[in-house]
């Protein structure tokens, strides 16, 4: 196995199959260090089965899954202590509706990693500063705007200090004058240098922050270049009318 | 009105005694209680363990309990393993009532659990935390505050229940009940007095679940 140094993510030949159906088929992706990748294709391409086999949430048929140089297998790793360097935001925010914003931040560095509750609550304030929730700390989730929820959800991930976060159509369930607050937060994540991949349907979010841009269709990648390239010059048919039918 | 004076001075002559039984129902029950929520967990974990052989095991469990009266039970402990284990009638009808209770229990418990999403247990594993973790930390406290209103009830019926370890000769409410009613050749009257004393205890234990649920309740606002 060779390492390359800023290599953050590599998947080769990845198949996943649920009973009958396949659904992802010999996909190959390379994500480096700072790269943002965002993921399009129709309803049921398989892309959220592959983020899901990127931190385990689903365990792959066959291929590789090399994260940070090491290939990542059940049998040798534990797949808990890799989760940790891969967060995960969701379309639905899965905030723990039984803990305040701030508990649900400090959950897992300190059950998991043992960071010291004080320390935790220091960092934990800092990132809801960051994506700009420091007045809603004692507040639990049931009182916030979906925007609110998924930007807290954002700060509970990196609270794990991931090296690479994925984003599963963070924006899809919102009501559309709250989608800019969210994506402003990841415009600023991916300035700051953080590897992304995120599947989305906002266009002009791909455009202006996307390095990559990977289109899924029936469990392959099809096709995969610059941003401008992709929608504005696609090389397959398939990218065309897929594009054709979501603008 | 002579009958209603009989019947209020037949609840004071027999309150001390009364007292006594009611105290002794209230030990049988949360005892009995107590260890049913432990059996009922673990049964309901083991049958959400997607692990076949333990999954079985839960649901014979279950099926023996639900599939026999709650008296056969406690005779069947209280003549059978009295035999084996030095154990007295109130160990006897606890361990009979916790058992019995425990299978009710593990129902509510695994229902409660599986009505959580399950994007709570992916978010928890999501950010590195175990299973099991996740499992304590996240899943079973919001499966809780849900299985508190049938919880509740099972209380209920098992205060009621209690009242079976008579045949055993516990004196509990009931058993005195039908020994003062027999010594004084007046059933009715001493089976409507413990009437008043179920119905008492029943609205005490209501009161505790109800202060519970907005207990917890309010800390999610
Ligand atoms: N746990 C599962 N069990 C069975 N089939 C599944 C499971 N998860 C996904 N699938 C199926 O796999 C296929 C790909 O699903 P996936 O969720 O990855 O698509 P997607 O590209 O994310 O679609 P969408 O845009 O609707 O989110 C679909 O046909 C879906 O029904
Ligand atoms: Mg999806």
């Amino acid at each position: 196995m060779t390492t390359i140094d800023n290599l953050m993510i590599k998947v080769d030949k990845l198949n996943k199959s649920f009973g009958d159906l396949h659904v992802l088929k010999d996909v190959d992706l390379t994500v480096k260090e700072s790269d943002v990748v965002v993921l399009i294709g129709a309803s049921g391409s398989g892309k959220s089965t592959l983020l899901r086999c990127l931190n385990f949430l689903e365990m792959k048929n066959s291929g590789d899954i090399i994260i940070e140089g090491e290939k990542v297998e059940k049998s040798t790793h534990n797949l808990n202590k890799v989760r940790e360097r891969v967060g995960m935001v969701f379309q639905h925010f899965n905030l723990f509706p039984h803990k305040t914003v701030l508990e649900n931040i400090i959950e897992a560095p300190v059950k998991v990693k043992g960071v010291k509750k004080g320390d935790a609550i220091k960092e934990g304030k800092e990132l809801l500063n960051k994506v700009g929730l420091g007045d809603k700390l004692d507040v639990y989730p049931s009182k916030l705007s979906g925007g609110q929820k998924q930007r807290v959800a954002i700060a509970r991930a990196l609270a794990m200090k991931p090296d690479v976060m994925l984003f599963d159509e963070p924006t899809s369930a919102l009501d559309p004058e709250l989608v800019g607050e969210v994506l402003a937060t990841m415009k600023e994540l991916a300035k700051e240098g953080m590897t992304m991949v995120v599947v989305t349907h906002e266009m002009g979010f791909a455009r202006e922050v996307a390095d990559w841009v990977v289109y899924m269709n029936d469990g392959r990648i099809v096709e995969r270049g610059h941003p401008n390239d992709v929608f504005d010059n696609p090389k397959e048919q398939r990218t065309k009318d897929f594009l054709n039918s979501i603008l | 009105m002579e009958s209603l004076t009989h019947f209020f001075n037949a609840f004071i002559d027999s309150y001390p005694i009364f007292l006594k039984g009611m105290w002794l129902t209230l030990e049988l029950t949360v005892v009995s209680i107590l260890f049913a929520i432990v059996i009922g967990l673990v049964f309901a974990l083991l049958k959400l363990s997607n692990i076949k052989i333990l999954e079985w095991i839960s649901n014979i469990y279950v099926y023996l309990v639900r599939g026999t009266p709650l008296i056969v039970q406690i005779f069947v402990l209280f003549f059978g393993i009295t035999k084996l284990i030095q154990m007295d009638a109130f160990w006897a009808a606890s361990i009979a009532l916790a058992f019995h209770n425990g299978a009710y229990i593990a129902e509510i418990f695994r229902g409660s659990i599986q009505s959580i999403d399950r994007g709570q247990m992916e978010a928890g594993r999501s950010l590195g935390m175990s299973t099991s973790l996740t499992m304590r930390r996240i899943v079973l406290p919001q499966a809780f505050r849900r299985a508190l209103p049938p919880l509740g009830n099972q209380f209920i019926i098992g205060l009621k229940d209690s009242s079976l370890a008579a045949f055993i000769s516990m004196s509990e409410l009931f058993n005195i009940a039908t020994t003062l009613g027999s010594a004084k050749f007046d059933t009715l009257t001493y089976l409507l007095i413990v009437a008043v004393y179920y119905l008492v205890l029943v609205l005490l234990l209501t009161l505790f679940v109800n202060l519970i649920e907005r207990k917890l309740a309010a800390s999610e606002k």
